[in-house]
């Protein structure tokens, strides 16, 4: 019989932050990730931006944590694809054929871009790997025209890049504003008239009927020609594996406030996972978020150590479009009032809070230098469950900070 | 003063509990100052995407990436954790006549 062994199925964030902290939680067994990309964990968030627009052929940025497997002896097998997850046996396959056992299994295989149910929806590239935005970067160095399906934050990030290079851009969104289901509507019209000042053409209300290589067809008959056309509508868990294997999915994989499945040999955790966080609610939640896939990444892998611990993460979100920085923190649509707090001429920070009182989110938009600060500030006192007094929070002239002490 | 030593501010220009951005010779310092009134010198930029550390939130001896909330002590300049894992280099300090002076280079 073979040493029992930990298996991590996913080598995105998630995925390496699991596999180190497994280790240092004092996991002393074998450590095997497998993942289906040629590259060991990198970082995702530079794909629509830097790696658009910087002059130097880009590499895949490697996460921290990739740089430690070596050293904490966990083994990465790359071009590995799991296809069968056996729960009885506690097995997994994979597409070569072999077969390997695990004593605790994690699932952290991600999302993947949704497309288009239209004809030639195949035309339009999508971004989700290092590869997709290799694709991309050939194509906006040649500037043109660049049609953008989907208003986004990959749709709007992938806008500013292609601006940043010279090309146009026509963003075609079928509601009637921008980042509907994640962003307040103020901030959101912050950001749409910095696109448009930028050269961005917006067309609303859109409905896509047909794409081409080169242009898209609206369903009112339309037809908007460009170089290239990209679909950024949003993703989906990869949850394929884990309803083969019988385990509970719906919007994701999903798990209690530990991480773990419906089955307790097998946790899931990151973009794949919709997952109970107790201080906000009791039903499952997914968050397609960096900060999310690397703190349930490395609370999956404690907790598959033994420490069973229960998730008392703040989802934190940023964008940055041009200049300009967006900051979600906590959930927003709890908040049942908003309190504003101007932090400069061009930056605002907005305070969500509920019924009771209680902070539960704060978004804000601005200069890095002018949100960063407040903006951590207000995760920490959404981490506290804090009822902070809201003229407080409305009061530029009183420090942010003096609310922590409290 | 010995060779080498710069005049970066007044004391007073950084709060407690506080950071700073100064440059000089195209080089980018951040200057803290503690709660007990000590007061410390690191590189300005983030050893992981090069932002200004300046824009981060100091508490107590650690100063967070405004970006990705990475952290360091900037007593001595430790990466405390991923996503950071470079050490920020330091700079001495010395407080003269209410003004802070870093030995740069």
């Amino acid at each position: 019989m073979a040493r029992p062994a930990m298996i991590i199925v996913g080598s995105g964030e998630a995925g390496g932050c699991a596999a180190v902290a497994l280790r240092e939680a004092g996991w002393e067994g074998p450590i095997t990730l497998y993942g289906e990309e040629r590259h060991g964990p990198y970082e995702r968030p530079p794909l629509s931006k830097e790696l658009l627009t910087e002059k130097e052929p880009p590499k895949p940025r490697p996460s921290a944590e990739a740089g430690r497997f070596d050293e904490l002896g966990i083994s990465h097998r790359p071009n590995s694809r799991v296809i069968d997850i056996d729960p009885a046996g506690k097995e997994i396959s994979l597409h070569s054929g072999q077969t390997a056992h695990y004593e605790k299994l994690l699932l952290a295989t991600g999302a993947r871009a949704r497309l288009m149910s239209v004809p030639g929806s195949e035309y339009a590239l999508t971004l989700r790997s290092f590869e997709d935005a290799w694709a991309l970067r050939h194509l906006f160095g040649a500037g043109g025209h660049a049609v953008i399906i989907g208003g986004g934050f990959i749709g709007l990030e992938l806008a500013a890049s292609a601006i940043k290079l010279g090309g146009r851009v026509t963003l075609l969104e079928n509601q009637e504003r921008l980042l509907s289901r994640a962003v307040p509507a103020e901030l959101a019209q912050r950001l749409h008239e910095e696109h448009v000042c930028r050269g961005v053409r917006f067309h609303f209300g859109a409905s896509v009927s047909r794409v081409e290589r080169r242009a898209v067809i609206l369903e009112n008959g339309e037809r908007i020609a460009g170089d290239v056309v990209i679909c950024g509508i949003g993703a989906e868990p990869e949850t394929a594996l884990a309803r083969k294997a019988g385990l509970r999915a719906q919007n994701g994989i999903v798990t209690d406030d530990r991480l773990c499945t419906s089955n307790p040999a097998i946790y899931a955790c990151g973009d794949c996972a919709a997952s109970v966080h107790p201080q906000f609610s009791d039903q499952p939640m997914r968050f397609e978020s960096w900060q999310i896939a690397r703190e349930q990444g490395a609370l999956a892998g404690r907790n598959m150590a033994g420490a069973n611990e229960r998730q008392s993460i703040v989802p934190w979100f940023w964008s940055q479009q041009y200049d300009l920085h967006l900051q979600i923190a906590g959930l927003p649509d709890l908040g049942k009032s908003t309190v504003v707090r101007p932090l400069s001429d061009d930056a605002v920070l907005q305070f969500y809070i509920d019924g009771g009182g209680r902070l539960v989110g704060a978004a804000a938009l601005g200069q890095l230098s002018d949100v960063a600060r407040d903006m951590r500030i207000a995760q920490m006192l959404i981490a506290r469950k804090a009822t902070p007094d809201p003229a407080v929070l409305a009061a530029t002239e009183r420090r942010l900070k003096t609310l922590l002490a409290a | 003063m010995e060779e080498g030593w710069i005049d970066a501010c007044a004391i007073d220009d950084i709060e407690e509990e506080d950071v700073i951005g100064f440059e000089h010779g195209g080089h980018a310092y951040a200057l803290y100052r503690t709660l007990d009134d000590r007061f410390f010198c690191t590189d300005g930029l983030c050893t992981h995407e090069q932002v200004h550390l300046c824009d981060g939130l100091v508490m107590d001896t650690i100063i967070e990436c405004p970006k990705h909330n990475g952290r360091f002590d900037f007593t001595n300049g430790k990466a405390k954790g991923a996503p950071v894992c470079v050490d920020l280099k330091t700079y001495e300090t010395e407080v003269r006549d209410g003004r802070l002076f870093i030995k740069a280079g």
